[in-house]
C-alpha cells in the first residue's frame, strides 16, 4: 500500500550520501513478499529437515549397510531390498498389519454405522451417548494397552466372565500366537468404533431429507431407505473410513509394542514395529530405512489409488 | 375416517414411537456401557487390595479404597519427573506448533505471493507422508545436533504443521477482508494484524486445533521412546510401562491402573471438558479428509 512505503527513488538519494553502503528501502511487493517468507518459513524450515530430508536420506541408506558406530555407512546396492524379498519376519510383519487392519475395519465400521443410525435422530441424551462412545479414540496408547492386558488376563481376566458365562474357554489372549491378532482386533475396535461413528453422523446428517420423503412417497419401506439412499449417499464415508484405517493401521505402534511386543513367534509383529526393532535394537540402520521407503510406496500408493479410484467407485 | 379410528391410528403411532426410541436408548446404553467397561474396570482395580485382586470370578468394587496403591506405585519410579517432562514437552510443543501454524496459515491466506497456492500444496503432500518413515533420519540428525535425550529433541521434529496450516488458513480465509484492510490503513504489519485481529477472531478454531495438540503430544510414545535414554528424561506413557517392565519392582495390577489412570486422567477431563468441540471438529475435518 503506498500509504505506508515512501518513493524508492528518494531514500536511495538520500542514502548515497552517506559513508554507509546505499540501504535500499523496499517496495511495497518487496515488503510483503519478505514478510510472506519470514512466515513461512519456521513451518517450512521444519518441513525440510523432519520431513523431506528424512525421505531423501532413508532413500540414500536404504542401499547401505550401517550400524550407526561405524564412521561411514558402507554402499551395498540394492541388497537391503533384496534381503527384505527373502526375509520370512517382513513378510509376517506386513501381513499381520493386513490381518489386523481387515480384521478390524469391518466389525468397527459395521458398529459405527449401526450406532451411527441410532444416534441420528431426536434423542434424550444423545451428545452423552456419543461423547462415551467417542471417548477411547483420544486415550493415550500405553495406558489403554495396560489396562487391556489386564482384561484380556487369561487365568483372572475380565474378559473371561462373558466367555464363561457362555460356556467358552477364555484363550491365552497374549501368550497364544492364534489370538494376538484378534485380540488387538478387539482392543482396535474399541478404540476406533467412536471416531468411524462421529465421521458417518456427520454423513448422515449430510443426506437430504427430501430424498428419503420422496422414496417414501413411492411406498418405500425401512430397508429399502437405507439400501437405496442411505448406503450410497455415504459410501464416500465409507471409502474414506476403510482407506484412513488401512494407513493407520500401517502406523500401528504402541498397543503391540506394549501388549505382546511383537510376539510370541512375531504373531503380533506389525510393520512399524519391525521397522523400529531393526533401527533401534538390532541398529541395522540400512535395512531399516529400507523398510522406511516400502512404508511410504505403499502409504503413497493407497493415498493415490483413493484419489484415483473414489471417483468411480463411489456413487451418489 | 371416523373420529375414534383417528384417534386409534394416532395412539398407534405414539406407541410405535415410543417403543422405538426405548430400544434406541437401549441400544446405546449397552453400548456406553461396554465402552466405559474398561473405564472403570481400570478405577475399580486400582483401589483393590492385592487379595481382591486376585480373584476370579472377580469382585466388581473393592471392600474399602486402597489409595496407598497411588503412594507405592507413585514411589516406585520417578512419577514427578514423567509428569513434570510430559507437561514441559506438550506444552511447549503445542505453543511452537500453533505459532508456526499460525504464521504460515496467515501467510497463505492474506499475503500475495507467487505461486502461493503451489506452496501451499507443498504443505498439503507432506501429510501423505507417514511420520514413522521419518524415525531413523530424525534420530540421526538429533545425534549430530547432540540433542538426543533432550526436550528439544522430543519436541522440536514434530511441531511443523500441516494439519494445523490448513486449518487455521480456512478460517483466516472466511473472515472478511475488511478487517483487514482497515487495519493495513492504520498502519498495522502483519504480525500486529495476525496477532491482534486475526487470532482472536477465528479463537475457536485456534482452541480446537490446541486441545488436538494438547491430547496428541501427551499420548505420544513412539517418538519419546526412541529419544530419550534415561529415566528423568522419559514422558508418563514411557515411564508408564518402564515401571511394568521393571525388574523387582513387585507391582501388581492394581498398581498399574493406577498409574494408568494417572497417565490417562489429563486427557480424560480435556477431553470430556471438550468434548462437544472435539467430536465436532473431527466430524468437519473428517468428511474434508
Amino acid at each position: 500500500m503506498a500509504v505506508t512505503a515512501p518513493p524508492p527513488m528518494q531514500s536511495a538519494a538520500k542514502n548515497a550520501s552517506s559513508i554507509l553502503p546505499p540501504r535500499k528501502k523496499l517496495t511495497h511487493f518487496q515488503r510483503e513478499r519478505l514478510t510472506f517468507l519470514a512466515f513461512i518459513a519456521p513451518n517450512f524450515l521444519l518441513f525440510a529437515i523432519f520431513t523431506f530430508w528424512p525421505l531423501l536420506y532413508n532413500f540414500f541408506l536404504s542401499f547401505n549397510r550401517w550400524n550407526l558406530l561405524a564412521p561411514k555407512p558402507t554402499w551395498i546396492w540394492v541388497d537391503n531390498y533384496i534381503d527384505m524379498i527373502s526375509d520370512p519376519i517382513f513378510w509376517k510383519a506386513l501381513g499381520n498389519t493386513f490381518y489386523l487392519a481387515g480384521g478390524t475395519i469391518f466389525i468397527r465400521l459395521a458398529l459405527a454405522l449401526g450406532l451411527a443410525l441410532v444416534l441420528n435422530q431426536k434423542l434424550a441424551m444423545r451428545s452423552v451417548y456419543r461423547a462415551i462412545i467417542f471417548s477411547p479414540t483420544f486415550t493415550t496408547g500405553a495406558a489403554i494397552a495396560i489396562v487391556w492386558s489386564w482384561i484380556l488376563h487369561e487365568d483372572i481376566g475380565l474378559l473371561r466372565l462373558p466367555l464363561n458365562a457362555i460356556g467358552l474357554i477364555s484363550p491365552n489372549w497374549l501368550g497364544d500366537p492364534n489370538w494376538t491378532i484378534p485380540a488387538l482386533i478387539i482392543v482396535s475396535i474399541w478404540k476406533g468404533m467412536g471416531y468411524d461413528m462421529v465421521i458417518f453422523l456427520a454423513g448422515l446428517q449430510g443426506v437430504p431429507v427430501e430424498l428419503y420423503e420422496a422414496a417414501r412417497v413411492d411406498g418405500a419401506g425401512r430397508w429399502a431407505l437405507f439400501r437405496h439412499i442411505t448406503l450410497p449417499m455415504i459410501s464416500p464415508i465409507t471409502f474414506f473410513l476403510v482407506v484412513t484405517s488401512i494407513i493407520s493401521a500401517l502406523q500401528v505402534f504402541d498397543l503391540v509394542a506394549v501388549m505382546t511386543g511383537g510376539g510370541p513367534m512375531n504373531s503380533s509383529k506389525v510393520y512399524v514395529f519391525y521397522l523400529y526393532e531393526n533401527a533401534f535394537r538390532y541398529y541395522r540402520i540400512g535395512y531399516a530405512a529400507a523398510l522406511s521407503m516400502v512404508l511410504f510406496v505403499i502409504t503413497l500408493a493407497i493415498t493415490i489409488f483413493q484419489t484415483r479410484l473414489s471417483k468411480r467407485w463411489v456413487h451418489y | 375416517m371416523s373420529q375414534t379410528t383417528l384417534l386409534q391410528s394416532h395412539t398407534a403411532v405414539v406407541i410405535k414411537r415410543a417403543i422405538g426410541s426405548a430400544l434406541s436408548h437401549l441400544a446405546l446404553i449397552g453400548a456406553s456401557l461396554l465402552v466405559g467397561l474398561p473405564f472403570f474396570w481400570m478405577i475399580a482395580t486400582s483401589f483393590k487390595s492385592d487379595v481382591e485382586v486376585g480373584i476370579f470370578p472377580p469382585v466388581w468394587f473393592p471392600q474399602q479404597l486402597m489409595l496407598s496403591n497411588y503412594v507405592e506405585v507413585w514411589n516406585a519410579a520417578p512419577f514427578n519427573l514423567f509428569f513434570i517432562n510430559s507437561i514441559i514437552t506438550t506444552f511447549s510443543g503445542l505453543i511452537l506448533e500453533v505459532i508456526v501454524g499460525a504464521l504460515s496459515a496467515y501467510a497463505f491466506a492474506r499475503i500475495d505471493f507467487p505461486h502461493r497456492d503451489a506452496l501451499f500444496m507443498v504443505v498439503l503432500a507432506t501429510m501423505m507422508i507417514p511420520g514413522e518413515m521419518a524415525l531413523v533420519p530424525n534420530f540421526i540428525t538429533l545425534k549430530q545436533l547432540n540433542w538426543i535425550n533432550t526436550y528439544q529433541g522430543i519436541v522440536i521434529p514434530y511441531v511443523s504443521s500441516a494439519f494445523g496450516c490448513f486449518l487455521l488458513r480456512q478460517a483466516l480465509l472466511g473472515l472478511s477482508p475488511d478487517y483487514f484492510d482497515a487495519a493495513k490503513i492504520d498502519g498495522a504489519g502483519h504480525l500486529r494484524i495476525l496477532v491482534s485481529i486475526a487470532l482472536p477472531m477465528v479463537r475457536p478454531v485456534v482452541a480446537t486445533f490446541a486441545l488436538f495438540l494438547f491430547i496428541g503430544k501427551w499420548n505420544a510414545y513412539l517418538w519419546p521412546l526412541i529419544v530419550t535414554n534415561t529415566w528423568n528424561m522419559r514422558t508418563l506413557p514411557i515411564g508408564l510401562v518402564m515401571v511394568r517392565d521393571a525388574e523387582g519392582a513387585l507391582l501388581g495390577w492394581q498398581h498399574l491402573m493406577a498409574a494408568s489412570l494417572m497417565v490417562l486422567l489429563p486427557v480424560l477431563i480435556v477431553f470430556f471438558i471438550a468434548q462437544k468441540q472435539l467430536i465436532e471438529g473431527i466430524a468437519r475435518g473428517g468428511i474434508k479428509g
